[in-house]
């Protein structure tokens, strides 16, 4: 089996978010880059996938120099080739353009990302891929069993989940619990240095632009109750904050 | 011309989600002079539909075939292209949901379409089409102009008050034809909890965490929401134990809720579950050490023992 997984490189989750250039671009300094949560999750299930078929898995970043870090990551958790397309992620469907150009040449068994990024969370790739490859998109699935040429697959929907059978190829947006996040180890960061890494240029163009970024606005003090006087929480509810 | 609203059926009716989003597009289709059509699949009665113009549509097009009673992905996104293109509309609006956002996904690249996700206001006409969405899990927002021909917006729950109306919206049938690979795709089996309230849906939420100490004293977290007409949440701890379902999950890596109230029990607020909840109005914090980094992010604080205090709110809500 050919799998592809698809990887953001973003600012780890406990990063401080801040903005430079009078509010045009997100500032960097001092933030640590990690793996997109749910394309960590994808890729996990992807390795062990390959693990019990066999075939190959490639990862692809849609992103700049500085996610090379990521990729290699990537290839040490048990990819065997990377391709990254030389550019700045910023709109959902230049970024599926890319993939699908890529994915339309390799012809894919399956495609794996994460449900959505968490920096731009738009969880609209996955659709956009697969309505440009012309095949079947599922997302957020939480379990995925491959029995031959079909996946037997589990999604989550509000207030509980359905069991979804479908002949691949396929484009999975993935979430837990798919597989449990894995941590490379020293052979796999050793072999990882010497895996193929190819560069691409992208194509097309944006169909968004992000003119400006904003911080909220910062939370008012927080009103405290005593223990003892707890029940008066339901009357500040109804009478001061409206909500009931 | 006109503004399409993609919109879902639960139990037979539309959902409470996506009659904001058909306000919202109203609002829109105001905006831009035109009127608002709304897209309903699945079973409901004409009655119930034709609410939807108490929310602002004119229009509402009825597609009811019995092979789209499970939320098909590709097939309802044909369906959405072709009321796209049945009522020539450039500006298509829904409501966040892990359904509407795969659908809508497809349909932006059937029709090349600006795709912008987690909108969080009206859209400014002023010089292009801009809209302001949240980014980093609700840390920050980003103003961001639609250059497509075509925009697909898919809204927030809570980007917008609603103000009702007693108008009526005309009902008609919608009858595309489907091609056999839309149906590809097989549902072999739902599991779906019933008569709860959905987490995304709800305007209240009773969240609990690991401070709960087991499963087996979740009661006193669904007393409350049952009192309140509350739909109950977790931390991300408490689904990987599975003390709690997945569906339960909130926090930036599970489901991102915006409702009015969020009631958070023994939840200790790390920055990946605060990412998650936000965006709420008002958020309530019940926790017993008094330097729970939770408070920082509430408007109301208890320091106390939650197997005290979630017991006497229940009692003083029933009172009410
Ligand atoms: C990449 C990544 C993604 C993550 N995503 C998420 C996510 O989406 N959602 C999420 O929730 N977490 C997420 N986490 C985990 C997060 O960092 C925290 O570990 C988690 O939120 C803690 O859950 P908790 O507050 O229930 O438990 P704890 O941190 O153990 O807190 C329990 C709290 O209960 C209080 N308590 C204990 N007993 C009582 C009592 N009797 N009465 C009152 N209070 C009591 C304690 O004082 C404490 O504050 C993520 C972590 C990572 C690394």
């Amino acid at each position: 089996m050919k799998i592809l997984v698809c990887v953001t490189s973003v600012p780890d989750t406990t990063a401080k978010i801040s903005f430079t250039d009078g509010d045009t671009k997100f500032n960097k300094a001092g933030v640590t880059f990690i793996t997109g949560p749910y394309d960590d999750y994808a890729l996990s299930r992807a390795v062990e996938l390959k693990e019990q078929t066999g075939g190959t898995l490639t990862v692809l970043n849609v992103g700049e120099v500085d996610s090379e870090q990521v990729i290699r990551k990537c290839l040490a958790i048990g990819a065997d080739d990377a391709i990254r397309v030389n550019c700045e992620p910023k709109d959902s469907y230049f970024t599926a353009v890319q993939i699908a150009t890529i994915a339309a040449q390799e012809k894919y068994d399956l495609i794996l990302m994460g449900r959505e990024s968490i920096d731009y969370n738009s969880g609209v790739v996955h659709g956009l891929v697969g309505e440009m490859l012309g095949i079947p998109s599922l997302s957020p699935i939480m379990k995925l069993e491959i029995d031959g040429t079909t996946a037997k697959m589990t999604r989550e929907i509000e207030g509980g989940k359905e069991d979804i059978e479908a002949n691949l190829p396929l484009v999975l947006g993935c979430q837990e619990p798919i597989a449990e996040w894995k941590i490379p180890n020293m052979r796999g960061i050793m072999t990882a240095r010497t895996k193929p890494l190819r560069v691409v240029e992208p194509v097309g163009e944006d169909m968004t632009f992000t003119e400006k970024y904003m911080l909220p606005a910062p939370k008012g003090a927080c009103k405290m109750i005593l223990a003892e006087n707890a029940e008066d929480l339901i009357g500040f509810l109804r009478s001061e904050a409206k909500v009931l | 011309m006109s503004v399409l609203i993609f919109t879902e059926i639960d139990n037979g009716a539309l959902k409470k989600s996506s009659l904001e989003a058909v306000y919202y597009g109203s609002e829109v289709a105001k905006m831009k002079g035109t009127t608002a059509t709304v897209l309903a699949i699945g079973t409901a009665t004409d009655d119930e539909l034709a609410k939807a113009g108490n929310f602002g549509a004119s229009k509402v097009l009825h597609a009811n075939d019995s092979r789209l009673a499970n939320g098909n992905i590709q097939a309802y996104s044909d369906v959405l292209s072709l009321a796209v293109t049945q009522e020539g509309a450039e500006t298509i609006i829904l409501a966040m949901s892990s359904l509407g956002n795969a659908v809508a996904a497809r349909v932006a690249a059937k029709l090349k379409a600006s795709i912008v996700s987690n909108v969080t206001e009206l859209p400014d006409f002023s010089n292009g089409i801009k809209v302001t969405r949240s980014i980093y899990t609700g840390k920050a927002f980003a103003k961001v102009e639609m250059r497509g021909e075509k925009q697909i917006i898919a809204v927030k729950k809570n980007a917008i008050s609603v103000v009702e109306s007693s108008n009526l919206a005309i009902v008609e049938p919608f009858t595309p034809t489907l091609k056999e690979s839309d149906f590809a795709v097989k549902v072999t089996g739902t599991h779906k909890a019933s008569g709860i309230v959905s987490l995304p849906e709800a305007d209240l939420v009773v969240s609990a965490g690991r401070g709960l100490k087991g499963p087996e004293n979740w009661s006193i977290v669904e007393d409350l929401a049952n009192a309140l007409g509350a739909a109950t949440a977790c931390s991300k701890p408490v689904s990987d134990l599975d003390w709690r379902p997945h569906h339960e999950h909130v926090g930036q890596t599970g489901i991102k809720v915006s409702p009015n109230l969020y009631i958070a029990a023994g939840i200790s607020g790390a920055i990946q579950h605060l990412a998650g909840v936000n965006s709420s109005k008002v958020i309530v914090v019940i926790n017993k050490d008094p330097e729970a980094p939770f408070f920082k992010a509430a408007d109301y604080g208890i320091v106390g023992d939650v197997f005290d205090i979630l017991p006497r709110l229940t009692k003083a809500v029933k009172a009410l």
